[in-house]
């Protein structure tokens, strides 16, 4: 006769250390195996697109910035290149060039918190802290460029902030020369680690199909694969102009789309990201930044939809204008969000360490999950 | 030093007691207030920061302040839990890990209490922090600590199989349960060190060299395993299990659970030093012996007892900031497929090599 066993519910979170933030998982546990895994989100709702309808267009931006708050930069980028699509207004050259350059940046810095993280949650402490030196070091660009170190408030619609500090260009340089072998190092350190893979490789294996099925972009989706990649595939601002790769999982370690993957895509990107930053500095023109930008923003009635190519995947602003001031509806298309959603089908099966290998390389931010 | 004591006192139950207790006192509450500090400095040294360097110079008082202000802590104890267990738990673990150092030869002129079942009850006596651990996880009546206690305890009783048959071996080649007598027989010099084939005469000594190396590594992996360190730390996994099952401790008792860790760390590096590393024997002979102090011998043999083991903590610490932690069917596969079977044709191999 068989024991008669009954499931244990494990409410893991809001107050956890590796849950990035304020997700609560209610996890279903067989012992230590997973049956079934529910997020539940919400505990940093902030009524983002509700503010969004009674600012004008340009007060949103800092509430956009609030989103990814480890990828303001890109966030804002978003919101201006879409409002001024909506608008057809045409950015000065120089205005693209420092947007590329500081986005590419900005893309960095949110993948070293990923993968610092993601070292933290596997149980590798040191990679996490050799990853927010290196942060740090963008974080400084940023402050000489705006002030600002987390939320910037820079990207203008129609321009900048402010123009480019006189030191900027040297020091960006220097950064992109010193990050290529920290890359190196924190492969050695971490991505080719025994333990890492045999922790990684397999784990939370995220089939190409199913992953177009649940919407899933970024880093997420080319580790499962697909060589999509809005920046090439879409291009908005000057992305045509520059030569880079767009890197896919290819299972090296295990199969295509496991955890190890995830991973790894985004430390190709990063390189990917340097080389971008490099060729973009060399064609730096001069200019004006602030000659775009309008006096009074006030679209014809109608609705747009812009995204671009954040560092989390596809982040979408969809507008809709009654002709005022002020937008009538912004709804955001938040990349973690959608990304998240595929979670417990990840998890079913899996034992509970796994759990926070799968979360982890999903690489969420919970201020843009609940907005 | 017991029978020095014995003279004072004339008593020979309070003088085994002091003998017993004495390394507790002068040396190993010292020591894991020095190894908490030193854990955090290396950590910082690793990590390109700076550490702690704000109580006293350079910080040395950073752990005398962390145990105050743990004293000073609300006791704190959840309304559901088992009251007795849960304040019984840490005294077990923290006496489990405590009570092996007696057996522990810190030189040839001090061991505690120099009993010839030294390795033996050393064994025994830190499996006592299993069932404290236990009592802990489920005293708390929390989930986390609960998961977390039942994966130690799988976790501990499983790598003292391979602990106990590398044990073994070592007890073969040196013919002694008795740390101080397994000490004594690597005397002199580095080359008659077990790890190197012990004191033997040349041909089985060098038979013995390779087997006595894949014996040192299954006893430090699971050593490292036994005191919860990484890459074997998965019952306090802070990322899965918040803290184990020490998850809803405060104050005091979490500090014994604390200071029980950094104690085990010592225990174990000192009975690999005394099984593999000569124990307090100098690698290069004595200073003692070269300028005629022979009251010197003993002081050097707890220097380089302290040294090595000291030095082997540092590896913990070196292991647990560079790599990751293991999953916990990994944990038991590393054990149960690679390291008993290994220990287990090892044992016999060198058995076979002695029988010769």
């Amino acid at each position: 006769m068989a024991l008669k066993t009954e499931e244990m519910v494990l409410n893991m979170g809001p107050q956890h250390p590796s849950t990035h933030g304020v997700l609560r998982l209610e996890l279903e546990l067989d012992g230590e195996l997973v049956v079934d895994v529910k997020p539940h989100i919400g505990y940093l709702h902030r009524c983002f697109e509700k503010h969004a309808e009674s600012m004008t267009y340009p007060q949103v931006i800092p509430y956009v910035d609030r989103l990814d708050y480890l990828a303001s930069m890109y966030n804002s980028f978003g919101y201006a290149v879409t409002v001024e699509k909506f608008l057809g207004i045409e950015v000065p050259e120089r205005v693209q060039y420092i947007r590329v350059i500081i986005g590419e940046l900005q893309r960095i810095a949110s993948h070293l918190v990923a993968l610092g993280t993601y070292g933290v949650d596997i149980g590798a402490f040191t990679p996490f802290l050799y990853c927010f030196r290196d942060r740090e070091k963008i974080l400084t660009l940023f402050e000489m460029t705006c002030g600002a170190r987390l939320l910037y408030n820079y990207m203008w619609i129609g321009g900048l902030s402010h123009d480019l500090h006189p030191d900027f260009v040297p020091k960006a340089k220097e950064f992109v020369k010193e990050f290529r072998p920290t890359i190196k190092e924190l492969n050695n350190l971490l991505s080719y680690n025994k333990i890492f893979v045999e922790r990684t490789a397999n784990v939370g294996i995220l089939p190409l199909d199913t992953a177009i099925n649940y919407g899933i972009t970024g880093p997420m989706l080319r580790a499962s694969g697909l060589k999509f990649d809005l920046r090439r595939n879409d291009p908005y601002s000057i992305y045509d102009r520059f030569d880079f790769d767009i890197p896919v999982g290819q299972g090296l370690m295990g199969t295509v789309g496991d955890s190890w993957d995830r991973y790894y895509v985004r430390i190709l990107e990063m390189e990917e990201s340097l080389k971008i930053i490099e060729q973009a500095l060399e064609q730096l023109p001069e200019g004006d930044i602030n000659s775009a930008i309008p006096k009074r923003i006030k679209p014809a009635a109608g609705s747009i939809y812009g995204r671009v190519e954040n560092p989390k995947g596809e982040l979408g602003f969809f507008i809709i204008s009654d002709g005022s001031t002020s937008p009538f509806r912004v709804k955001v298309r938040a990349p973690s969000f959608v990304n998240l959603s595929v979670l417990g089908k990840l998890c079913r099966g899996h034992l509970v360490a796994d759990v926070i290998t799968i979360l982890g390389s999903i690489d969420i931010v919970l201020g843009e999950i609940d907005r | 030093m017991y029978d020095l004591l014995n003279s004072i006192f004339g008593n020979e139950y309070l003088a085994a007691i002091i003998t017993a207790a004495l390394p507790l006192l002068i040396f190993i509450l010292p020591f894991a207030l020095f190894a908490v500090l030193a854990e955090r400095k290396v950590s910082a040294f690793m990590q390109d920061r700076v550490g702690p360097n704000r109580v006293g110079p350079q910080g040395i008082l950073q752990t005398v302040a962390d145990i105050l202000k743990l004293i000073q802590k609300e006791d704190i104890v959840a309304a559901d839990t088992d009251k007795k267990l849960f304040n019984l738990a840490p005294v077990l673990v923290f006496v489990g890990s405590y009570a092996a150092f007696a057996a522990i030869p810190f030189s040839s002129a001090y061991i505690g209490s120099n009993i010839d079942l030294g390795i033996f009850y050393i064994l025994a006596i830190s499996s006592l922090a299993v069932a404290g651990i236990l009592m802990a996880g489920w005293a708390s009546n929390n989930k986390y600590s609960l998961l977390g206690a039942m994966r130690s305890v799988a976790q501990i009783i499983s790598y003292e199989i391979p602990t106990a048959l590398v044990i073994l071996t070592v007890v073969i080649v040196t013919d002694s349960l008795n740390l101080g007598v397994i000490s004594e027989f690597q005397t002199a010099y580095f080359w008659n060190w077990n790890i190197l084939g012990g004191n033997l005469p040349l041909l089985p000594k060098l038979l013995l060299i390779p087997f006595m190396i894949v014996g040192f590594v299954i006893i430090y992996v699971s050593t490292l395993a036994e005191v919860n360190r990484t890459p074997f730390d998965i019952p306090e996994a802070e990322s899965e299990l918040v803290a184990g099952y020490h998850t809803e401790y405060t104050g005091m008792k979490f500090a014994m659970f604390f200071l029980a860790e950094y104690a085990n760390m010592f225990a174990v590096s000192a009975i690999v030093t005394a099984l593999f590393f000569g124990g307090y024997q100098s690698p290069f002979g004595y200073l003692g012996n070269l300028i005629g102090l022979e009251i010197l011998i003993p002081f050097e043999q707890l220097f380089w007892f302290t040294a090595k083991g000291l030095f082997f903590v540092f590896v913990q610490m070196w292991l647990r900031w560079t790599l990751p932690r293991l999953r916990v069917d990994q944990l038991m596969t590393v054990c149960w497929k690679y390291l008993i079977p290994y220990a287990f044709v090892n044992l016999i191999i060198v058995a076979l090599i002695i029988l010769l």
